[in-house]
């Protein structure tokens, strides 16, 4: 695979050729930061919503922000659904971002969707009122910096400190069915899953492509990973 | 817990960066791009634009400014000046931008507020008020009326009516804007940030005055604003934001530690 980049533009093809990263496109959010970031670290990535591009690709990734019931049903219009699913039972490595660490569960508490299913369990809203330790209420969304605690180690969060916050902005949370699909949480009045996965998916809430160096190093890590995880 | 952010705020016109004194005499201090990336390198969390070009013909500028921005910093940072539609915001989010800001487009039509967050989402809209303390009115009962124009024409709306309007229509966040703190380095309107934070469920970022780094933990901790935006202090280098998150965090203010 290491030859099969160096081989390839870094940047910008546009007709054909194959692209070791997948960003897909299904109209939800800021698909350019996540590019400007793979850019930066020198890996080739294009934006697609073509199911053969994408299947054809080394790795995905499932950006998104947005709501849950428009994102399920512009994915199924696009028959990125089952893309998915066949992406992760062919060992691909997948990464969900944002509201694509959501929709991967079996049902959203947004819209009463119905999601993707790849990780059984629900996504649930932030309880309200909400307080901290200090008995200060909390907003929500819960918008800013803020820390994980890894459960799990991961080859994808090698070299990531209990110290880096990461960039979140979200109203909604993962809670997968069962703790073996818990890598990480953050506490924000809960404690709740910011990282989950199993075998080849990894799925963050927060947006490493703008949590500056950890959330950088996040995507580097996941551009090089096999898709191999000891659970 | 979630920190407090530290946003510096990045006045530009005509592709260059300035900071007036109460939006007077401004001057060209800088590229944006390269103060964009000496802040996000320095610990920034965010970055606030606030385009100031007069000319509409030279929008384009602040479109480039934006790309070169989003393929060098690698935190959120946010567009504002002169967003009138649903398609400047566009341009601007597609540039890269994380989020974008409207103040006298929304006073004049709020509905820009919903169609924005149905458009892209509620996290992308941010709410900047300009606020001017007047005497407590049938209209303005806080106190506090959002003026527009720099703070040049007053609209009569009440700044706590109007930041909850917002909030109901959609807006995900809210830049707090004191013009009377404005450019004073007096510090920020600690009554203000307080009464419109405790009021929304959305988070406030607090604006105008910042003098010092006292300011800064005043506002966030007894104004419980969720961040604090400063320029002057920190583009004329009267301190790192090393420095402020460092005496931040010694007081006791949960910031993000990048070092």
């Amino acid at each position: 695979m290491r030859l099969l980049r160096s081989r390839l533009p870094l940047w910008g093809v546009g007709d054909g050729g194959k692209y070791l990263i997948a960003i897909i496109d299904y109209r939800a959010g800021n698909l350019k930061s996540v590019e400007c970031a793979l850019k930066k670290l020198g890996f080739s990535c294009c934006i697609t919503h073509n199911n053969k591009e994408i299947l054809g690709s080394e790795r995905i990734i499932f950006p998104g922000v947005g709501a849950a019931g428009q994102a399920i049903a512009d994915l199924r219009h696009l028959g990125l659904d089952k893309v998915l699913k066949q992406a992760l039972e062919t060992g691909k490595p997948i990464l969900g971002i944002c509201l694509g660490a959501q929709i991967i569960l079996d049902k959203s508490e947004e819209n009463s969707a119905q999601c993707l299913g790849l990780i059984s369990g629900d996504v649930k809203l932030f309880p309200s009122p909400l307080f901290s330790e200090e008995n200060e209420r909390l907003k929500i969304p819960h918008m800013g910096w803020n820390s994980v605690h890894l459960i799990k180690r991961h080859p994808v969060l090698e070299g990531i400190k209990p110290a880096d916050e990461f960039y979140f902005v979200h109203s909604y949370y993962p809670m997968p069915a069962s703790d073996k699909y818990i890598i990480g949480t953050t506490d924000y009045g809960i404690e709740f899953p910011s990282i989950i996965g199993y075998k080849n998916l990894i799925a963050m809430q927060f947006h490493p492509e703008k949590s500056g160096t950890p959330g950088l190093k996040i995507l580097k890590n996941f551009c090089t990973w096999n898709g191999h995880y000891a659970e | 817990m979630l920190s407090k952010r530290i946003i510096p705020c990045l006045d530009v016109r005509d592709g260059k960066t300035t900071k007036g004194i109460k939006f007077k005499e401004n001057v060209d201090i800088g590229d944006p791009v390269e103060m964009a990336r000496f802040y996000y390198e320095e610990g920034a969390d965010e970055i606030v634009f606030y385009d100031i070009t007069a000319s509409s013909e030279r929008r384009d500028i602040m479109i480039d400014v934006v790309r070169r921005v989003a393929e060098e910093i690698f935190i959120p940072f946010s567009v504002g000046g002169g967003l009138r539609t649903i398609e400047d915001m566009r341009a601007v989010l597609l540039a890269g931008a994380e989020k974008v800001s409207v103040n006298t487009a929304a006073v004049k039509d709020p509905e820009i507020i919903s169609e924005g967050a149905g458009a892209f989402g509620s996290q992308c809209i941010v709410l900047g008020m300009d606020v001017k303390n007047v005497e407590p009115s049938e209209k303005t009962p806080s106190g506090y009326e959002i003026v527009v124009h720099g703070g040049r024409t007053y609209t009569g709306i009440d700044a706590l009516a109007w930041a909850k309007k917002a909030e109901n229509l959609g807006a995900g966040e809210i830049c707090l804007n004191s013009i009377d703190a404005d450019g004073t380095k007096q510090g920020y309107e600690i009554a203000l940030t307080s009464l419109i934070s405790g009021n929304v469920n959305i988070p406030v970022i607090a604006s105008g005055g910042a003098g010092n780094i006292n300011h800064m933990h005043d506002v966030l901790k007894y104004a419980k604003a969720d961040a604090a935006l400063i320029a002057s202090i920190v583009h004329y280098g009267t301190y790192t934001i090393k420095q402020i998150k460092d005496e931040l965090h010694s007081r006791g203010i949960k910031v993000r530690n990048t070092w």
